[in-house]
This record gives C-alpha cells, sequence and structure tokens, in this order.
C-alpha cells in the first residue's frame, strides 16, 4: 500500500481566494494511499518545503503530490526538495490548482471540487510512479548564435570571452544588424557606428569566434549539449580567401542602380556589393536577382578587374553541419512598412518615411551623407511632421502592443533634424510619451524645451498632397479634440516593430515556441525571460519582444551567462522521460514483435533494431531497442506500438490509465 | 436527466502548446467553465485513443483532444501521427454509432489563452447541451463487465 502525502498550498491569496484550500486538505485525507494532508500559505518557500521534507521523513511517505502551481513552474523545485529529503524526485508530481483551477473558476463548492479531483488523479498517478534517475549526456562546448546584430554579437563575444566556441551565424552579408543603420543613439546621441564598429571587428577577430556571415540555419537536430546545426551558406560567387576586399568590381560594375537595402531604398547599389562601408567581413556578394551575368549570361566584368581572381560564378551553396551545445537566438525585428498605412498614401508619397529611412537620412555615412534632404526632390525640409504610434497599440490596423522605441527614437529623430535644420519646424503628434529608462524622460523634455519641439497630443486622420506640401491633418486632445493643419515638408511615421521575417519558420525548425506576433517565447515571463521551453535554446534582443538597444545588450549578456553556465557543466542530466521497449525472460524475450512501426513514427531515429541471439550466434528474434540518449520523450511510439510492448517512463500506460480510472 | 446537469469533461493536452496555453489563461485570469479535468501527456502523439473511449467509459461525457498547431511541435511530428490517428479513430467511431460531438480535437498553442478558454465554454456549453453519455457505458458497460 501506497504512502503518499498531499501538500495544498494557498500561494497567498492566489490560491487560497478562490478554493477553500483547508477544506480540499481534509478531502484528501479520504483519498486510499494518502496518509498525511496538509495545507500550508507557501508551499514553494522556505519553510514550506522544509514541511514537506519533514513529512517524508515522519510518515515514511513513498510518493508525493504538491497542489500549487503549474507544473512547467515548480516542478523542479519539488522534485529537488522531494530528492533531497531521500525520496526518489520522480515520485513528486504536482497538481495545477493555480493556472487550471483558482485563476480561471470563481469562487465556490465547484472549484475547490474540481481542486480535489485534480489532486485526486495525480494521487493515483503517483501510486504508479517508479523511481527513475536522470540521464547523463556529454556537452559539445561550442554554442551558436542566430542573428549578428549588436544582441548577437554581444551574446558572442561575452560567450567567447569566457572561453568556448561560438559560431555566429547572419543571414545577410555582414554583420551588424539595424543597429550600424542607426544615425545617432538615444539617449546619449553618440554616434551608433562609432560604438557598433569596434565590436563589430572584435567579434570577427575573436580567435574563439567563427563568422558565418550570409548562411542561414536550415536545419537543427538533436537536443541540449548535443544539437546537430545544418547550416547553408549561400554563395557569394566569390573565394573568400582571396578577395583583399579592394572594391574594384563594385566600382567597376555595370549595373548601379539597384535600390540599396542598406539605405532603407534612399541609395542606390551595385550588382556585386558591400552593404555598407564598415562590413565585416568587407568582402562582397553578388546579387543574383540583379546581375546582368545571371539576366543575359553576359558581363562577367568583376571577374575580369578582380586582381585576385576571386569571382567564382559557378559557387554554389554549401551545406555545413555542426556539433553545438548551445544555440542563442538573437535574430532581432523589422519595421512595418509605410505601405500599410491608407491613411498616409499607402507609401506612394516618397517624402512619408519610416523611422529607419529617416535615420539614413541623418546619418554622415547615408546616401545625403546626413544632410537634410526631402526624397523627393533633395529640397532641404522646412516643416517635418513625426507620427507616433503608427500601426502600434492599434488593434484595429495594426499590432495591440507598444514597440515601445519609438517615443524615444522620434525625440531622438526631431532633435536631430533640428541640429541640422536650424530654422525648421518639428512637430511630433503623440498617444502618451512612453519614456521610461534612465536618462529617457530627460532626453524627451530636452527635445520639447530645448530644441523646440512642438508636441501635439493626438492621431493623424489623413495626409494628402497639395502643391508640393503634405497636408497633415490632425487634431489635438488637448485642447479638446481641435483640429491641427499642418503644411508639412516630409512627415516620418514610427512604425511599429514587428517579428522579423520568417521567424516562425526558424521557431518550428528550433523547436522554440512563439507568440501569436511571431516573438519568441521566453521560458517564464519574469524568471526565465532569457530561456525557451527547449532546454540549451536562449534569447536575445528584439526577436523576443520590442527593445532598445542597452536592454538588447543586458539580455544578451544574460543569455551568454547562461550559455557560459550550461558549459561549466562535464556532462547534462537529462529528464528520464524516455521511452522503454520491455525485455522479459527467456523464450518471451519481450512483447515487441519486431515490426518496427515505431521507427516510422520515431521524429529522433532513437529507435535501434536488436538481434537477439542464441549461444550457437542464431539469430532468435529482431527487437526494437530505444537509445535513450537519443529519446527525447514524446511518446509516439508507445501510441503506435500494437503490442504495448513499449512505454514511456514517467507517462505510462498504467499511470495514465489509473488517472483515467479515478476521473 | 438531472435538472442541474454538470458534465464532466476531460482534456488531453501536450505538455508544451496546449497545457502551457491552457496556463496562459490563468495567467490571464481568463475565466472559463470548471467542468474540465486536464490530463497532460509530453506530446498528442502519446495519446492511444483507447484512452479517449476509456474516459468516456469511467463517466466523461466529453473529450478534449488538443496539441500544437501543425508545423508547432515540440517533438517536430507527434502531432501529425496524432492527426492521423485521430481520422481512422474518427471514421471507426463514426461506424460504430459513437456520438463524435463529444470528442473534440482542437489545435491550441501556448499563446493562445483565451483559445483555450473558448474551446473548453464550448465544449462543456455542448455537452451540457447533449446531456450524460450513459448511452455509451451502457453499450461499453455491457460488453466489459
Amino acid at each position: 500500500m501506497s504512502r503518499i502525502g498531499v501538500f495544498t498550498c494557498h500561494c497567498g491569496e492566489n490560491i487560497g481566494a478562490t478554493v477553500d484550500c483547508v477544506k480540499v486538505a481534509e478531502m484528501c485525507k479520504d483519498i486510499p494511499g494518502v496518509v498525511h494532508s496538509v495545507e500550508y500559505k507557501y508551499m514553494c518557500s522556505d519553510p514550506g518545503q522544509r514541511q514537506m521534507q519533514e513529512a517524508i521523513k515522519e510518515h515514511q511517505l513513498d510518493g508525493v503530490v504538491v497542489a500549487a502551481c503549474s507544473p512547467r513552474m515548480h516542478e523542479p523545485t519539488f522534485r529537488r526538495a522531494a530528492g533531497d529529503a531521500g525520496i526518489n524526485p520522480y515520485m513528486c508530481e504536482m497538481a495545477n490548482l493555480r493556472e487550471h483551477c483558482s485563476w480561471v473558476h470563481e469562487k465556490g463548492d465547484a472549484t475547490t471540487q474540481k481542486a480535489a479531483d485534480l489532486i485526486r488523479v495525480l494521487v493515483e498517478k503517483v501510486k504508479h510512479n517508479e523511481p527513475l534517475h536522470p540521464i547523463k549526456v556529454p556537452v559539445t562546448r561550442t554554442a551558436m548564435v542566430i542573428g549578428g546584430g549588436v544582441g548577437g554579437i554581444q551574446v558572442a563575444l561575452d560567450i567567447a570571452n569566457g572561453g568556448h566556441k561560438v559560431v555566429l551565424v547572419e543571414k545577410s552579408p555582414s554583420i551588424g544588424g539595424h543597429m550600424s543603420q542607426l544615425s545617432e543613439t538615444f539617449p546619449t546621441l553618440d554616434c551608433s557606428q562609432c560604438i557598433l564598429t569596434p565590436r563589430m571587428v572584435e567579434a570577427a577577430q575573436h580567435p574563439n569566434i567563427t563568422l558565418m556571415t550570409y548562411s542561414e540555419v536550415e536545419k537543427v537536430d538533436g537536443f541540449i549539449g548535443n544539437f546537430k546545426v545544418t547550416v547553408r551558406k549561400k554563395a557569394r560567387k566569390l573565394d573568400e580567401k582571396l578577395c583583399t576586399g579592394c572594391g574594384l568590381c563594385i566600382q567597376k560594375c555595370p549595373n548601379k542602380k539597384i535600390s540599396d537595402e542598406f539605405n532603407e531604398g534612399l541609395g542606390t547599389r551595385t550588382a556585386i556589393y558591400v552593404p555598407f562601408p564598415q562590413a565585416v567581413p568587407n568582402k562582397p556578394v553578388i546579387d543574383l536577382q540583379n546581375c546582368t551575368y545571371y539576366k543575359t549570361g553576359k558581363c562577367k566584368v568583376c571577374e575580369k578587374m578582380c586582381p585576385t581572381n576571386a569571382i567564382r560564378f559557378d559557387q554554389e551553396d554549401e551545406l555545413v553541419t555542426l556539433d553545438i551545445g548551445a544555440i542563442v537566438l538573437a535574430t532581432g525585428f523589422k519595421l512595418m512598412k509605410t505601405d500599410a498605412f491608407p491613411e498616409y498614401g499607402y507609401g506612394k508619397h516618397k517624402d512619408i518615411i519610416d523611422g529607419m529611412q529617416f535615420e539614413r537620412l541623418a546619418s554622415a555615412s547615408g546616401p545625403t551623407s546626413g544632410v537634410m534632404k526631402r526624397p523627393s526632390d533633395g529640397k532641404e525640409p522646412e516643416t517635418v511632421v513625426f507620427i507616433a504610434c503608427s500601426g502600434s497599440r492599434d488593434r484595429a490596423k495594426g499590432v495591440p502592443y507598444c514597440s515601445k522605441i519609438c517615443c524615444m527614437y522620434t525625440a531622438k529623430h526631431a532633435m536631430l533634424y533640428k541640429h541640422k535644420v536650424h530654422s525648421g519646424k518639428a512637430y511630433v503628434f503623440y498617444m502618451d510619451i512612453r519614456a521610461a529608462g534612465k536618462d529617457y524622460d530627460e532626453f524627451v523634455r530636452r527635445a520639447i524645451e530645448e530644441d523646440e519641439v512642438k508636441y501635439i497630443r493626438g492621431r493623424v486622420s489623413k495626409i494628402y498632397e497639395e502643391d508640393g506640401k503634405l497636408i497633415v491633418m490632425g487634431a489635438d486632445t488637448l485642447m479638446g479634440g481641435e483640429p491641427v493643419v499642418i503644411k508639412a515638408d516630409m512627415v516620418v511615421l514610427a512604425t511599429a516593430v514587428q517579428s522579423n521575417d520568417r521567424s516562425e519558420e526558424l521557431a518550428q525548425t528550433l523547436h522554440v515556441s512563439y507568440d501569436s506576433y511571431g516573438f519568441f517565447a521566453e521560458a517564464h515571463p519574469k524568471l526565465r525571460p532569457v530561456e525557451t521551453n527547449t532546454a540549451g535554446i536562449f534569447l536575445a534582443g528584439a526577436c523576443q519582444a520590442p527593445r532598445d538597444i542597452p536592454e538588447t545588450v543586458a539580455q544578451a549578456s544574460g543569455a551568454a551567462a547562461k550559455v557560459v553556465g550550461l558549459f561549466s557543466n562535464d556532462e547534462l542530466t537529462r529528464e528520464p522521460i524516455v521511452a522503454v521497449v520491455n525485455r522479459q525472460a527467456a523464450p518471451v524475450y519481450s512483447t515487441c514483435v519486431g515490426c518496427f512501426l515505431c521507427q516510422g513514427a520515431c521524429p529522433y531515429q532513437a529507435i535501434e533494431q536488436e538481434e537477439i541471439k542464441a549461444r550457437s550466434g542464431e539469430v532468435i528474434m529482431t527487437l526494437a531497442r530505444i537509445n535513450p540518449g537519443l529519446c527525447q520523450g514524446c511518446g509516439t511510439c508507445v501510441a503506435t506500438c500494437r503490442t504495448k510492448a513499449i512505454d514511456l517512463q514517467g507517462f505510462s500506460n498504467e499511470q495514465i490509465y489509473a488517472e483515467l480510472m479515478t476521473l | 436527466m438531472d435538472e442541474k446537469f454538470e458534465p464532466k469533461i476531460t482534456a488531453f493536452v501536450c505538455n508544451w502548446c496546449t497545457y502551457a496555453g491552457a496556463d496562459l489563461t490563468g495567467t490571464s485570469r481568463i475565466k472559463y467553465q470548471s467542468n474540465v479535468r486536464v490530463l497532460r501527456v509530453p506530446c498528442t502523439g502519446r495519446i492511444d485513443y483507447m484512452m479517449v473511449l476509456k474516459a468516456l467509459h469511467k463517466g466523461a461525457d466529453g473529450v478534449i483532444v488538443s496539441g500544437c498547431h501543425p508545423n508547432d511541435c515540440h517533438y517536430t511530428s507527434g502531432n501529425y501521427h496524432a492527426r492521423r490517428r485521430w481520422m481512422v479513430f474518427k471514421k471507426m467511431m463514426e461506424v460504430m454509432g459513437v456520438d463524435m460531438r463529444r470528442i473534440t480535437f482542437s489545435w491550441v498553442s501556448a499563446a493562445e489563452g483565451a483559445r483555450w478558454a473558448q474551446l473548453v465554454n464550448e465544449v462543456t456549453d455542448q455537452v451540457r447541451a447533449l446531456g450524460p453519455y450513459a448511452e455509451f457505458r451502457q453499450i461499453i458497460g455491457a460488453g466489459i463487465e
């Protein structure tokens, strides 16, 4: 007969307010097998855990059910506590009274009854639990960082400085990300490239960092400490070892009128190009869509001009498979385009631009060398309107969340404009000013007070063109909603921050969760913000949610610390939630009949064929065997098995049916 | 029929998507009806549909099976196996005369807290309207016991 203890937690008011915990604890005493049932204000606290440990010893419990929050939250905590008290940690289960009961139902008998039911089910499960032992696996001490923006660079440098190898994968031809496009950064107004490019060079020259630019992650297999990552190295059409980065090919390329992505379409580039002069690595790529040779079969000027004969028109994409111990995602964000706004002219007006385009206009390395010129006719704009929350906090047409960085960069843009055009007028339409951060509000106040930027609280309903001017029709809600009409020369939309293109696809490749906007999901919003729910995969920066540079860098260092911590172990312990094929004494050997349907069902190729041989060496039968190092414990093979020869430890047939029988 | 019939609903959910989604429902404090009892499995691929029948046999009036959306499976393809089995199971149950309004197959991701509440409410209302599933227990019970 089992000796099971039930520990019901009030979680302060979180459970106690809707579930009658005292009554639940009383009800649980009547469940067969339960010898001890108590409730406590905070089970997870030190006295709470100690109470449980003492009860385990005093009542010689052989199984424990903790009725508290989600097992996804505190299962490791209570299993560790149970283990310390001398029972097998896997004899501890959690009933989810908080997320699945008290928080989602009204106070009443039905809710209390449900709480007791949830516990009863888990008590039945624990009765059928088997002591399990964690599986030890080796660690490959090489990290992969996906995304070479400021976040990815920081992660790579921190891990590399910790003494471990890092592979930094970037999809575009150069590392640097969005930060390399910025002119100056808030709240200090220091030049973005001046602080970033040394970091880029440091990453490229670090002996522990391998850069893989113009590369994308194609496939990820394996698990924490032992990932196998396949990376597609896109063909640059160039031998990187021979190329010296002299730039002669770029000068001579006849195709010069291609819209430049780095300058957000405000400038032009050639078909063989380096995204920007400070690119790392400073090696060109050939843009296959626009290269004359790939379009017409004739040209090859770059090949003829190259002094080191580095051009390779026959180069193909290359697939490289790497052994990786931990992965950090730092894939960043994208900005909503101006064509998403019908009321602002669907992006048809050249002088209605987004924030990143303004950055390029203001940047000394930009298409205008930092001189304020509007895109349509190159004239200096005398009046500029900035519209914050373009698409953000807009449930109807945009995204419901706050993009977080726009208030600050809009203040910065208005300031930069006023610094460049002293006589100019800058207006900002805003909903609220959200300037939480060190020196942030002071910065916005400076824009308003010292640089005389006019802040108007209200939305803009329409912009149209008339006599070479953009007529901005808005309202001032602090003046009782009075209409405001401004004749502007240029309009800058602070468009919403969105998850990057194909981030959902990447999440699916890596098996990490993502939210409905395509941002990657953290394991816990407060306590595990840099981890994903997939062990060994971490997050940094705006791929998780809109973030500014200081936050991205801080999170990047956090993720790096997690990786270095992981790599400080000689071997990792894994949950023993794996499938097992039963074995019995001769002459039965197993109920497995060797149909190997399970092999086809297994997503991890964890099922092997094992030959049972007689002493003569003759093969008696071939049975399935599961490699516990590869098995991830999904249990698909268990449901596939026709003879029920496979069972999943921790979620065995016996356990699940025991749960069902008590419902 | 009992005047105030409250159905018993059993939900088989995967650990990574729907269980996490139901956790999010809680974190978001979205209220739903308390008839559902959740059984956590690692993956919908783990679900042997005999379990669904067992649940109905042991007193459930309705069953929910829910996991990750196609492509989102934590284990790459477990949900596809679940879906394939579901197609066969559903056909077979229809032939056998089991009322398929009792069994709901759905996808709820870890981000869809509101969707979980909606699903539970829909299923609970539907099963409440259908009444207790005594019929199933009579047939099965006659065979087994």
